[in-house]
Formats: structure tokens, C-alpha cells, sequence
């Protein structure tokens, strides 16, 4: 993967660098020895690892501006971090970067109950809101599965999303306000404790920008009550295409359940070897239907769900009695990545969205192509938002097999957005499929975002390196072509 | 006579707007020209009439998507999704009331172009919520798309929600893809009568933060409630309006549920078609007056009656609460539009407040749109520039002077 080259004049001040962010943040707040860099030098996608120049720790809003602008008046570049569980490699850290360490940024602000919403520094963790409203009854609704350890503040930039997408939304449908910093060190709020913000929506744009765009230091997220009640249905079909047109049925009857997953054999049977869920491990396709709602809501669906799996030839049909069986249920599926982690060395775990509808096509040209790389693949998909997880395995130890694992997951990407999808649904671009952006876009798409990046970083110092190829610098992009021609509108139809 | 330009593709699309942008030809985006009374009044050189982007390319229920070119209008798109039982759950408003006009022939572009969304804003979200991708071209006449067909994506910027609201003024949408969702088969609401706006604001809050699963939260006080065709609603000195949709037989249960918990005040309960007809007229602010000045406030709920009090001590106004008290209407009479008290009111909450219908003078003179600080309104016109260098798309339909 090729970096940005780094600048030797920004390193050979680094020293200098260190001094005058030191003098603008608290002791012991900017790592500059090794031992200490070391830690930072990968993200979830751990195949990447660079050593940053150095971190950078600030606590207060006011100190990641005047970080920022110091960083900006040496032309260093900054790459944010929340809690390094980025799957894309957003938080790779650059050899010639101040790594932005939001980790202190770790307090609940203000509960509001009465309009519904928290207010959260960027660094406290995904699960730690809605921890902070379950005594009430409340939560906060995106789950991604990292969401112990993953930060709200990485969950805006990468707009998270989980299991229940499909009735709740993504980060992006679920925050009503941010506070960020420019690169140039200007503070700026967007949206509220209200719905709907004034003027262009910033806030749909920073969710999911990666950490290209702004510093976030603030959010302010929507939390919802819990609902009365929720029931899990276990549907095991003979193949993919049963439980697939099944979950094609229930969405066609009306249905939109609280979740909805699939996982393909091998990923059943890893996932009840570790987690005891009472799987039933003879099946090729497994379907974990939610339901929740008011208690007499969730009846009529539960019956309804059944119903339609009855129809579709389904092997086994079992629902949840308790909160308890709910819970274990869910609790293979929760664990299939560390699951597959046991029967394989190594995985490389992929994140592409299809058309729901083309699920049995995919997974079949997945099968033909793990055959032709000689590695093995368990599937889990988020059915009911077609956000598929190929996990490829593989022994990194054996030569040349990452490079193999890469390869058969670009093909998968590629084989995504040929049916109609999307290289990422909840992972991110970042380093990892960076490469692949022409596959979806033109070159006159990716300019008209890099353009957008110009006005919040005209110098590009945020993030550099990710999510965009090829780079512009923003003059060049700014460019106005001028169409030759004196007479206006030549052949146009007008009335 | 302003010049008007009829494209028939996107591609004449592009060639229009490029060359509009070398020769400094400001356009006027036209889809069924039902909102031309909203947002800022433009001068331009000419119109760029879009309305042959018309129709439905590709709608698939069992995925829940939709594609269509950007000017298709509403009706047809809501009469092929009744088809299949499903529906756009942001509930998209129909603005000739609001505008003082008749006529209809809104379309899908000027609904996601100003982010319209009617009562179930709520629990479903916002019309920029259910956008999945857009193709569009770029002041500088270049085309380009974002998001896609599916609901997961994070595969680059959301062109698409920056798009939505952005009132015409940094593309020309060509095609637009929205997720569509089951449209309800029942629905009850749990009206409580003749309570002061205080009580009825604080039964709506109590509900938005139970498991009752409202979808849809307002208060009419006499006013309002009097232009009701419904006539328990009309009858009453105010109406407090719960919603509940669902799967069938169990939302009449839930109704009865939530009507015992107001048993100590006069709550009846409106069956479907009643429950149908008054969320279409709060929907449609067709409660509020039809002429005279019309802001519509989005703030945080519990700050409601606060800010109705702040400017009621001022201003002779009638106000309507939907969202829970999230989004309120507020109708002035036009020679003063007072649009200071009604600013003033916000501060200290966040919100914003926005002229939606006033003479043509006051909309010029008064800010359409709240104000935004500094740093914010200069980034806001970075963006402008960076779509938009010449400013040829919808220029001051937004903010004087972008």
C-alpha cells in the first residue's frame, strides 16, 4: 500500500513540533519515544502498521485547535484516532503525521431525557451510552459488534452501522449535532437537540468522511426507548437460496424485523463449536429473525415470520421463550468472527453490500472463487440491510497467503458492486480498499468529493492517504475549464 | 421573456450547466414548479426546466428501493408504491397550502432538494434519511453520483444527504434511488381533549419517551383543531394527538392501552380513515391559516412551550406542535412578520427558525433561513464554491449573494 511520501522537512522539525505542542497541551500529553509511538502503529486492520511521528493526547476542544493550527502552520499532517478498531485501516497512523489520539475525550456531557439525546465527547464508547440510559429504559440504537471497545466519535467517522440497521439506521440517521474543528484550528457546531439542521447537511457529510474532514469533539446522539419486548426466531434452511428468498418474503409480507442475519455453513458450525448457541449445524443456511416491539406487535409478527419460513421449506423453526434464550441465540452469531478465528490462523474479514436479492448468486461465485485460491471462506450477512461479511481464512505464517487472502477479497469487492452494490457497508474505505474506488466511481465523482474535502482541508493535511487514490492538490480541482465557443446554447431544446 | 431550457437527458443536462457556467448564465431549477414560492426570490438569466426527467426506471418492493428520474411527480410515485403496500415513511409533505397555491405537481426532486418531512420525522426520519443514491450534475456541468441502490454504504462522502436540503444550489439532481418501506396496515390515534398546551406538550413528551411506538406527536390548540374535517377533532377546545401504526389487530389494542393511561381525562380514540385524514392535514399544516406569514421552527421539543410563550408576549400568533413539540408552525400576520421575536425566541436552544411563506419583499429582506454563525456560513459557501464555482445554480435561493 503506498502512503503519501513523507515530507523530510516535517520530520527533521519534529523535534520542534513536539516542544510547541507540548506547550499548548497537559504533561505527558505528546509521545514522542519509540516505546510509546509503538502502540498507535496499527489500527484493527493489523496486516498495516506504520510508526507515527509522533501522538498527540489533548483533552479539551480547545487544545485540539490549537494542536491542529500548530500542525497545520508546520504543514504536519493529523490522523485522528478514537479507539483503533477501525477494520479499513482509517487509523493508520504516517511517518511524517501527529497521530490524534481522542481516547481522553472520554466523558458523558449531558442526559436529556426529556429531548431524548446525549451528548457525548467523541471517546466515549459506543456501548458506554447506552449504558448510561439503561436505567431508564433507554439506548442508543447502532450496535456495531466491536461496540465494547469501538468510540462514538470512530462510529461518526465511519458511520457504524450493526445488526439492526435495517429498522433503526446508521450513525448517520441517528446523531442530531457535532462539534468539530478545522483543520485551521476553527471550532464549529452543527445541529442540535433538534431534528433536522439548518442550511446544508454537514452532519451527513461527516458521517462517514473518514477522519478527511473535520476533528469531531462533540456529538450529540439520539437515544430511543427499549423496546417492551423482543423475540428471536432460529430458521435453518437446506440452501442459501431458501433462506434468502425467505428473508425476500418477509420484507414482501411487511415485515420489518428489529434484525436479521444469515450465516452460511461453515459459519454456523464454527460459531456453535464455540458459542454452544443450539444451532442446528446440519443446516447451509441459518436466518436469526428479531421481531421487537409492544408485546402484542411482536406476537403478530412472531406468528407471521414463522408462517413465511413454514412456506419456504424451512428445517428448523424454534423461538425464543425467554430474554435468556433471545441472548443465546444471538450470542453465536455475535461470536462468529472469533469463532472463525479458532479454525482458522489468520482472517481476513471483507464488508460489501449487495441487492438482498442476489445473495444466492454471490455467495455461489464466492464459493467457485475460494476453490480457485485455495482458501477457505465463511460467510455472515447482515440479510436484512445485504451488508455481506466474507471472512477468508488464512495462515499468515505460509508465504504469499496474505497476499492471495488480499486478492480474492478485491475480487469479492469487485463481484459486489457488479451486482449492484457497494465496496463497504460499515467498514470504510481507508487504506484497505482504497485502491478499489474506480470501480465504483469515475474520476469526475472522486474529484467532486475531493473538492468538498478542499473546503474543510484546502492543504489536505487531514488523514491523507485514505479513502481517495489518487491525490489533487486543491487548486489543480478548483481549476474551472472554460468551453470554448461564442454562441450560447447551440442545439439545446428549449420552450 | 427569461429564456427556458427544456433538457430531455442528463447528459443535456450537463451541457446546459457547463456552458451556463462559462458564459455566467444564472439558471433557475425547475422541476413541477410548485415551490418556486419558496426560499429566497432569484433573478436568473433563464430556467432550466427539468420536468422531462420524468419517470419510474426500476422499483423492486421485495428490496426496498426505488430509482426515478428527479423530476417524477409525487402522485405517481405514491401510486406505484400503494400498488405493492409500501410507501415513503418520511411522509413527504405537500407544500400548496403552505405556499398559498393549488395545482399540485410536486415532485421527487424538490421534496428531497428542501428535506420535506411530515409528522413520522419522529421514529422514520428525515427525507434525506431514506435517500440512497443520486446522480447529478455539478455547477461546473460535470455529472456526477453518489451513494447507490442499497442501505449500508460507506463508500466515500454522502454526496446524496448534502445534496438533500441544499434547495438546488450545488447540483441539478438527475435521478434520485429512496429506500422504500411497508406502508402500515392500521393505525388508531389517541386523541385527549381540551387540555391547556402545557399538559397536552407534557402527555406528548411522557409517550416519545415510553414503549408505546408513536408515530406521530402533536398538539392543536382551538385554533388549529377548529379547521379539522374531522369532526371530533373540530368539536374540541384542543387536541392532543397520539399516533399508532402497526401489523393489524394488535395497534387497536395498543390504542385502548394507551387511551387507559389518560383515563382522568377526555380521551377518545380516531379509527383509520379519521386517524388517516388528520395526520394528512397536520401533515400538510392545513390547520394553519392559508395566507399571512408561516415560519416553521425546528427545536428541541421540551423547549416548546417556552418559546411559543416568548413570542406569543410579543406577537399576535397561532401555533401548531408536531414532532413532539420538535417542530412548531407559526402563523403571523403578514405586515408585521415578526420575524425578531421569532429569531429571539431560539436563543439559548438550539434550532432554527424559517420563513416559509411571506410576500416576495419580506423574503427578500428577511432571512429565509436561520442565520448561521460565522465560521459555519463561510464553510457553507467553501462548499457553494466547490459545486458551484461560477454561481449559476439557484444563486441566493439559500443565503443573499451565494
Amino acid at each position: 500500500m503506498e502512503m503519501p511520501e513523507p515530507n523530510q522537512d516535517v520530520i527533521r522539525r519534529s523535534g520542534e513540533l513536539a516542544k510547541a505542542l507540548a506547550a499548548v497541551l497537559p504533561p505527558g500529553a505528546v509521545l514522542d519515544r519509540e516505546d510509546q509511538r509503538r502502540a498507535y502503529e496499527s489500527d484493527g486492520l493489523t496486516a498495516y502498521a506504520q510508526m507515527p511521528m509522533m501522538v498527540a493526547l489533548p483533552e479539551t476542544t480547545d487544545q485540539v485547535s490549537k494542536v491542529l493550527a500548530i500542525c497545520g502552520s508546520f504543514g504536519a499532517k493529523v490522523v485522528p484516532r478514537g479507539a483503533g478498531t477501525s477494520l479499513s485501516g482509517g487509523a493508520l497512523p504516517l511517518a511524517d503525521g501527529v497521530l490524534l489520539g481522542m481516547a481522553r475525550f472520554n466523558r458523558i456531557l449531558d442526559v436529556d431525557y426529556a429531548n431524548r439525546c446525549v451528548v457525548a465527547q467523541p471517546g466515549v464508547t459506543n456501548l458506554g451510552i447506552s449504558d448510561a440510559v439503561a436505567d431508564r429504559g433507554f439506548y442508543y440504537a447502532p450496535d456495531p459488534s466491536s461496540q465494547i471497545a469501538c468510540t462514538i466519535g470512530g462510529n461518526v467517522a465511519e458511520n457504524a452501522g450493526g445488526v439492526h440497521c435495517l429498522k433503526y439506521g446508521l450513525t448517520t440517521n441517528n446523531i442530531q449535532g457535532l462539534e468539530m474543528v478545522l483543520m485551521d484550528g476553527q471550532v464549529m457546531r452543527l445541529g442540535g437537540r433538534h431534528l433536522d439542521q439548518s442550511g446544508y447537511d454537514l452532519l451527513g457529510v461527516m458521517a462517514g468522511s473518514e477522519g478527511l474532514l473535520a476533528v469531531i469533539t462533540e456529538i450529540t446522539v439520539r437515544i430511543l426507548p427499549k423496546p417492551q419486548t423482543a423475540q428471536a426466531m432460529l430458521l435453518g434452511f437446506d440452501t442459501v437460496q431458501a433462506a434468502g428468498d425467505c428473508v425476500a418474503a418477509i420484507i414482501a409480507g411487511g415485515i420489518i424485523p428489529g434484525g436479521m442475519e444469515l450465516m452460511d455453513g461453515p459459519a454456523i458450525r464454527a460459531a456453535e463449536a464455540f458459542a454452544k448457541a443450539g444451532y442446528p449445524t446440519d443446516t447451509q443456511a441459518l436466518l436469526i429473525v428479531e421481531v421487537d416491539g409492544t408485546a402484542q406487535e411482536v406476537e403478530v409478527l412472531a406468528e407471521r415470520v414463522s408462517a413465511i419460513a413454514t412456506d419456504h421449506g424451512a428445517s428448523t423453526i424454534r423461538a425464543s421463550t425467554s430474554d435468556q434464550e433471545r441472548a443465546t441465540f444471538w450470542a453465536g452469531r455475535k461470536a462468529a468472527f472469533p469463532a472463525v478465528g479458532r479454525i482458522s490462523p489468520d482472517y481476513y474479514c471483507m464488508d460489501g453490500t449487495i441487492p438482498r436479492g442476489r445473495l444466492a448468486q454471490v455467495l455461489g461465485e464466492i464459493a467457485v472463487m475460494s476453490e480457485r485460491y485455495g482458501l477457505g471462506v465463511a460467510n455472515v450477512f447482515h440479510a436484512g440491510d445485504g451488508n455481506l461479511h466474507p471472512l477468508i481464512l488464512y495462515d499468515a505464517n505460509n508465504p504469499g497467503e496474505l497476499d492471495r487472502a488480499e486478492q480474492f477479497g478485491a475480487d469479492i469487492l469487485r463481484l459486489c458492486v457488479s451486482v449492484g452494490g457497494v465496496l463497504t457497508g460499515e467498514h470504510g474505505v481507508g487504506v484497505e480498499k482504497r485502491d478499489l474506488m474506480d470501480e465504483v466511481f469515475t474520476e469526475d465523482d472522486l474529484a467532486q468529493q475531493q473538492r468538498l474535502k478542499c473546503a474543510f482541508d484546502p492543504d489536505g493535511s487531514l488523514n491523507p492517504g485514505k479513502v481517495f487514490p489518487t491525490l489533487h492538490k486543491c487548486a489543480e480541482l478548483g481549476r474551472v475549464h472554460v468551453h470554448g465557443g461564442k454562441t450560447r446554447f447551440p442545439d439545446l431544446p428549449r420552450l | 421573456m427569461t429564456e427556458i431550457f427544456a433538457p430531455t437527458d442528463a447528459e443535456q443536462v450537463a451541457k446546459i450547466v457547463s456552458q451556463a457556467a462559462s458564459s455566467g448564465t444564472t439558471l433557475d431549477l425547475r422541476g413541477g414548479g410548485s415551490k418556486v414560492a419558496y426560499g429566497r426570490p432569484m433573478k436568473t438569466d433563464a430556467i432550466l426546466d427539468v420536468s422531462a426527467l420524468s419517470g419510474i426506471s426500476l422499483y423492486e418492493p421485495e428490496e426496498l428501493v426505488i430509482t426515478m428520474g428527479a423530476a417524477t411527480p409525487m402522485s405517481e410515485i405514491q401510486a406505484a408504491l400503494a400498488e405493492a403496500d409500501q410507501h415513503l415513511a418520511f411522509e413527504p409533505p405537500d407544500y400548496d397550502h403552505v405556499l398559498g397555491r393549488t395545482g399540485g405537481g410536486a415532485t421527487i426532486g424538490g421534496v428531497i432538494a428542501c428535506n420535506l418531512s411530515g409528522p413520522r420525522r419522529i421514529t422514520g426520519g428525515a427525507a434525506r434519511d431514506h435517500v440512497l443514491g443520486i446522480a447529478a450534475i455539478s455547477g461546473r456541468g460535470d455529472a456526477f453520483k453518489s451513494g447507490g441502490r442499497v442501505v449500508k454504504n460507506v463508500t466515500g462522502y454522502d454526496l446524496s444527504k448534502l445534496m438533500a436540503g441544499s434547495m438546488g444550489t450545488l447540483g441539478v439532481m438527475t435521478e434520485v434511488t429512496l429506500k422504500t418501506l411497508p406502508r402500515p396496515k392500521e393505525t388508531r390515534t389517541v386523541v385527549i381533549l381540551g387540555v391547556d398546551a402545557e399538559t397536552g406538550l407534557k402527555a406528548l413528551e411522557q409517550t416519545a419517551g415510553s414503549q408505546a411506538e408513536a408515530t406521530g406527536l402533536a398538539f392543536l390548540p382551538k385554533l388549529q383543531s377548529a379547521r379539522s374535517a374531522v369532526s371530533v377533532v373540530s368539536a374540541a377546545d384542543s387536541v392532543t394527538a397520539m399516533r399508532l401504526e402497526g401489523a393489524g389487530t394488535s395497534v387497536a389494542d395498543r390504542a385502548a392501552a394507551l387511551a387507559a393511561q389518560h383515563i382522568d381525562a377526555d380521551v377518545q380514540i380516531l379509527e383509520h380513515e379519521d386517524s388517516l385524514s388528520l395526520w394528512a392535514e397536520i401533515r400538510d399544516a392545513k390547520l394553519m391559516p392559508p395566507s399571512g406569514a408561516l415560519w416553521r421552527l425546528s427545536l428541541p421539543p421540551a423547549s416548546a412551550a417556552q418559546v411559543t410563550a416568548r413570542i406569543g408576549a410579543t406577537c399576535d400568533v397561532e401555533c401548531l406542535f408536531d414532532w413532539a413539540g420538535g417542530l412548531i408552525w407559526v402563523a403571523v400576520e403578514d405586515d408585521d412578520p415578526c420575524d425578531g421575536p421569532v429569531r429571539d425566541a431560539l436563543d439559548g436552544f438550539s434550532g432554527h427558525a424559517t420563513l416559509v411563506r411571506a410576500s416576495e419583499d419580506l423574503r427578500r429582506t428577511i432571512p429565509v433561513f436561520h442565520p448561521q454563525p460565522g465560521p459555519l456560513a463561510d464553510l457553507s459557501a467553501r462548499i457553494k464554491e466547490a459545486f458551484d464555482p461560477q454561481g449559476v445554480l439557484n444563486p441566493g435561493r439559500m443565503v443573499d449573494g451565494q
